[in-house]
């Protein structure tokens, strides 16, 4: 990379230690990217330990980001910028980079302690390891202290200062403005007048050392081109941000309070501090003692009227099993959401996956349909959200959306929606008639199957619901053999019926037929789209996994080929061999990482040159 | 309501399957005259249940019902009543239900102090699966599931109840028609979780399980009836008190008649001797055993949300976020 480069697009890394503050670094650079008109895309990639031992190679959290012009879908294959604090974070990133990669690494860390913690058995500056790429030695931590200084901080305060000072400086690179970020400080940092002032220092420090004569090396200044977005009004949102406004919104739509009920697990738990900041909408949170309880209580919420919402992750869901059956049989709406995370069992708490498809459409005793929806990307989780509640309070059913970790903290440019374009939420209608009123609230509407949201506290409409099964009339306990027929018949029905009102299935692009179809679910979203691009190869990328859109095997049929990238075993391939009858060709990655675009690109072409 | 309801109007067109004799036809009998007694309205009340026995109640009270899944009654319950703090809550649950399966949920929202009363039918026995020991059965009790008798310890209801801060403990038997009604009228009037322990007979099971001091004849003599700010008195001739023994820190029968002075005046706000009252064997406390008001978590949870759960605020207020940015 030369000096005053021009480029379309430029992935960088940030990594260093757990404490450093790393996380809190990339989100702002993120923004002021965004101010500047870039399009981008972020990986969040971080150890599950809160504070791992100072140093060593497991504690090392990153943060990859991938800017420029659009579209930009994804956090990048390979890293052209590494930003290492310290020994262990080069040793981690170093394999992910391509030769004639930008290194800036923070000398002051690479003392013989650090080394032989990361593993270096010599100093990686000196011994060649280096030698194919450019690097830049900077001593960012002994720069940042001078700089802060006069505020006579303790060595570990004014040390936390360093993000900031690296901040400055690739902002500098970027040709970016402090603006957004000084602003950021001082109201973040409001209550600590030294620390803002420190930090804001330090963030200054390191923008005027990109310019003057302390450079070691020479550090590029690289310009990138303006993003063509559709024009709008943009913001940077995380999948965990999208969710809770989304839920807040349907709530609008629906006139209706939402009451989220959750434990904390990662990497759910955002959602559950974002949803707090929205109580002004009319939205409840319950920190429940454990993940049956928290979902118990949505559904008494749904019970009580409100919208009872839960969230969490694999092993939390699993455990939220039964009563998502309870739900089914009540007949009560109620929305899960799923951030998936590596499993089996507790697995790879931080890491993300999306392994949990059997657990959502199959995983429940009896025949316990539930409608399934996916989120694609983070600003999708907005309209999923909305989605996943207009059909849970249309069928009177719960309804689980899945999303996963990368989404949850994965920022990208949204365009905010007109909420004018969405449709009110309504609920179905209590029939007027002299049934009792137990049958009147299992009259169920004859397209969507949804009985009226009947609650306690309406008069006049006493009725009796649970766990048992019930007659299909009159609602009341029923073992009767041919009406348990017919109650599974009608359970099923009603996911299905979910079909009628849902979109037709799209190519997001590509030819109409062909030989290739590469299908995708999720947050795969952003790779498949760039390597489709690449290949031109069409893209089908479902966010309705139960029931499928009604044409899916139609358009699927008209492809020899359909190749589905997945991060679990081949689930959503086994759905659709259940569901369609259609022999699909897996392509499964459970590293805990994304899926590279290149990995999707040469899965392509080797399938091509095989057909050849 | 204008027209005053009656027991009998609580009960649903449903027909009661339990077994004949069964203690919770008597229980059934007196939350209806209770329901009845304190004018509930029964579009603004709802029984919330879990699994077992116990957990059919709602089937039978024409109220609204929700029969839930094993353990789960009080979280379904807390929900409920976030929802909709205005309703009458009572959650129906059994030894089973409540300390074994639910037991984290019970500890909960006793620490909460939820808006909810809670039934807690115990028999020492699982009914609905036949007959295995429950959690509160004694040492040794014999079963399809312990032919050799149980080895682990039995909890005890109240002291879970107080272990978990809770503001209201009372007991009552099932067939006491006056002890029960007068603990439901007072359980309901309770802000808070008001938890009653119910001495539940099941004929099938564990008959007589509990006979040593429900036996109608014997009864003045082997249970104390309590009322905050009276003397602690029974016996035929209320000839027997409890007194304070300072040597071994526990509660001791005396004669009443010889030493009136000594005999304790029962402060249903002292959670000590609520302890001591909670492990005694005879006689067995009957009554409200505890009583400490304190905010309630609905009423908290509504005071310090910002809007009461109102919508204030649009969608529109929030989606731009922090900062956003125009492109044209």
């Amino acid at each position: 990379m030369n000096r005053n480069n021009d480029v379309d697009s430029i992935v960088i890394r940030l990594a260093g230690d757990s404490g450093d503050g790393i996380q809190l670094m990339g989100s702002q650079f993120a923004v002021s990217t965004a101010l500047a008109g870039a399009d981008f895309a972020t990986f969040p990639d971080y150890p599950a330990e809160i504070r791992a031992p100072v140093g060593t190679t497991f504690g090392v959290s990153a943060y990859q980001i991938n800017l420029g012009g659009g579209p930009i879908t994804t956090a990048g294959d390979a890293p052209e910028v590494l930003v290492a604090f310290n020994p262990a974070a080069l040793k981690v990133s170093l394999p992910m980079l391509d030769r004639g990669a930008l290194v800036i690494v923070n000398n002051d860390s690479f003392t013989a302690r650090n080394l032989a913690k990361a593993g270096y058995d010599t100093d990686p500056r000196e011994d060649g390891t280096l030698n194919d790429y450019q690097v830049v030695t900077a001593d960012i931590s002994h720069l940042n202290l001078e700089a802060v200084k006069e505020f006579g901080l303790s060595k570990s305060e004014g040390g936390r200062c360093k993000n900031f000072y690296a901040l400055g400086m690739l902002l500098w690179m970027f040709d970016r403005e402090l603006g957004s970020v000084e602003a950021w400080i001082n109201r973040r940092l409001a209550g600590k007048p030294t620390m803002r002032d420190a930090n804001v220092r330090a963030l200054n420090a390191g923008h005027a050392f990109g310019e003057t004569a302390e450079l070691s090396a020479n550090l590029p200044q690289i310009k990138l081109t303006q993003a063509d977005m559709e024009p709008g009004e943009y913001r940077s949102i995380t999948g965990a941000e999208a969710m809770a406004l989304g839920l807040a919104a349907a709530g609008e739509l629906a006139q209706t309070p939402v009451m989220f009920c959750s434990y904390p697990i990662t990497p759910a738990s955002p959602l559950l501090h974002r949803l707090t900041h929205l109580a002004e909408m009319g939205v409840g949170t319950f920190q429940a003692e454990d993940e049956i309880a928290a979902i118990c209580a949505a559904i008494g919420a749904s019970y009580g009227g409100m919208i009872g919402v839960t969230s969490s992750s694999g092993p939390g869901i699993a455990l939220k099993t039964e009563a998502m059956g309870l739900a089914v049989n009540a007949e009560l709406p109620l929305v899960i959401v799923n951030w998936q995370r590596g499993g089996p069992s507790t697995g790879l708490p931080t890491k993300t996956e999306q392994s949990d498809l059997y657990q959502a459409v199959y995983g429940r005793n009896g025949d316990t349909p539930v409608p399934v929806l996916s989120a694609s990307t983070s600003g999708e989780c907005f309209e999923m959200a909305i989605e996943a509640t207009r059909i849970a309070i249309r069928h009177m059913t719960p309804v689980i959306l899945l999303a996963d970790g990368y989404l949850s903290n994965a920022a990208e440019p949204w365009r905010i929606p007109d909420m004018a374009a969405f449709e009110p939420i309504t609920k179905n209608i209590v029939p007027e008639s002299d049934d009792s009123p137990q049958r009147r609230a299992f009259t169920r509407d004859e397209k969507s199957l949804g009985r009226p949201w009947v609650t306690p506290g309406m008069p006049d409409l006493l009725h009796r619901i649970g766990g048992l099964e019930k007659d299909i009339e009159t609602g009341h306990i029923s073992y009767d053999p041919a009406n348990h027929q017919r109650m599974t018949d009608m359970r099923a029905a009603k996911t299905d019926a979910v079909a009628e009102f849902i979109d037709d299935q799209h190519i997001e692009h590509g030819p109409d037929s062909g030989d290739i179809v590469v299908v995708g679910w999720g947050s795969t979203y952003g790779p498949i789209y760039q390597a489709t691009r690449r290949t031109g190869v069409s893209f089908v990328h479902l966010r309705h996994i139960n029931p499928l859109p009604r044409n899916l095997g139609e358009i699927l049929g008209r492809f020899d080929k359909i190749l589905m990238p997945e991060m679990n075993d081949g689930q959503l391939s086994t759905l659709l061999r259940d569901k369609l009858c259609m022999e699909t060709l897996p392509f499964s990655k459970v590293t805990g990482q994304p899926f590279l675009i290149r990995e999707i690109v040469e899965k392509i072409e080797s399938l091509r040159s095989n057909a050849s | 309501m204008s027209d005053k309801l009656m027991p009998k109007d609580f009960a649903t067109s449903q027909e009661v399957r339990w077994c004949p004799g069964c203690g919770d036809y008597a229980i059934l009998k007196a939350v209806q005259k209770a329901l009845a007694d304190v004018g509930a309205d029964p579009a603004n009340t709802a029984f919330v249940s879990g699994i077992g026995c116990a957990a059919r109640f709602p089937y039978y009270i024409e109220t609204y019902g929700f029969h839930t899944i094993h353990g789960r009654a009080p979280a379904v319950a807390t929900g409920l009543k976030l929802a909709n703090p205005e309703l009458d809550v009572w959650v129906v649950t059994g030894d089973g239900d409540g300390l074994s399966i639910g037991g984290n949920h019970l500890m909960h929202t006793l620490r909460r102090n939820v808006g909810l009363k809670v039934l807690l039918f115990n028999n020492e026995i699982y009914g609905l699966t036949k007959g295995q020991y429950s959690p509160t059965s004694r040492i040794g009790t014999t079963s399809p599931s312990s032919p050799r008798g149980s080895v682990d310890a039995p909890v005890s209801p109240g002291q879970f109840v107080m272990g978990c801060g809770a503001h209201f403990f009372a007991r009552g038997v099932d067939t006491d028609k006056v002890g029960m009604s007068d603990v439901l009228r007072q359980a309901h009037a309770f802000t808070g979780t008001a938890f009653i322990e119910i001495f539940q007979n099941c004929i099938v099971y564990n008959e007589d399980v509990f006979a040593n001091f429900t036996e109608r004849k014997t009864a003045p003599n082997t249970q104390l009836h309590l009322r905050h700010g009276e003397p602690m008195l029974f016996g035929e001739n209320n000839d027997k008190g409890l007194r304070f023994n300072q040597e071994t820190w526990s509660l001791e029968v005396m004669d009443a008649i010889e030493a009136p002075d000594d005999v304790l005046v029962h402060d249903e706000g002292n959670a000590i001797v609520a302890r001591l009252l909670i492990d005694l064997h005879l006689p067995v406390a009957m009554g409200v055993i505890y009583r400490q008001p304190a905010v309630s978590f609905e009423d908290g949870f509504y005071a310090h949300h910002p809007s009461r759960m109102e919508r204030k605020k649009s969608i529109t207020d929030f989606i731009q976020g922090p900062s956003s940015w125009t492109v044209d």
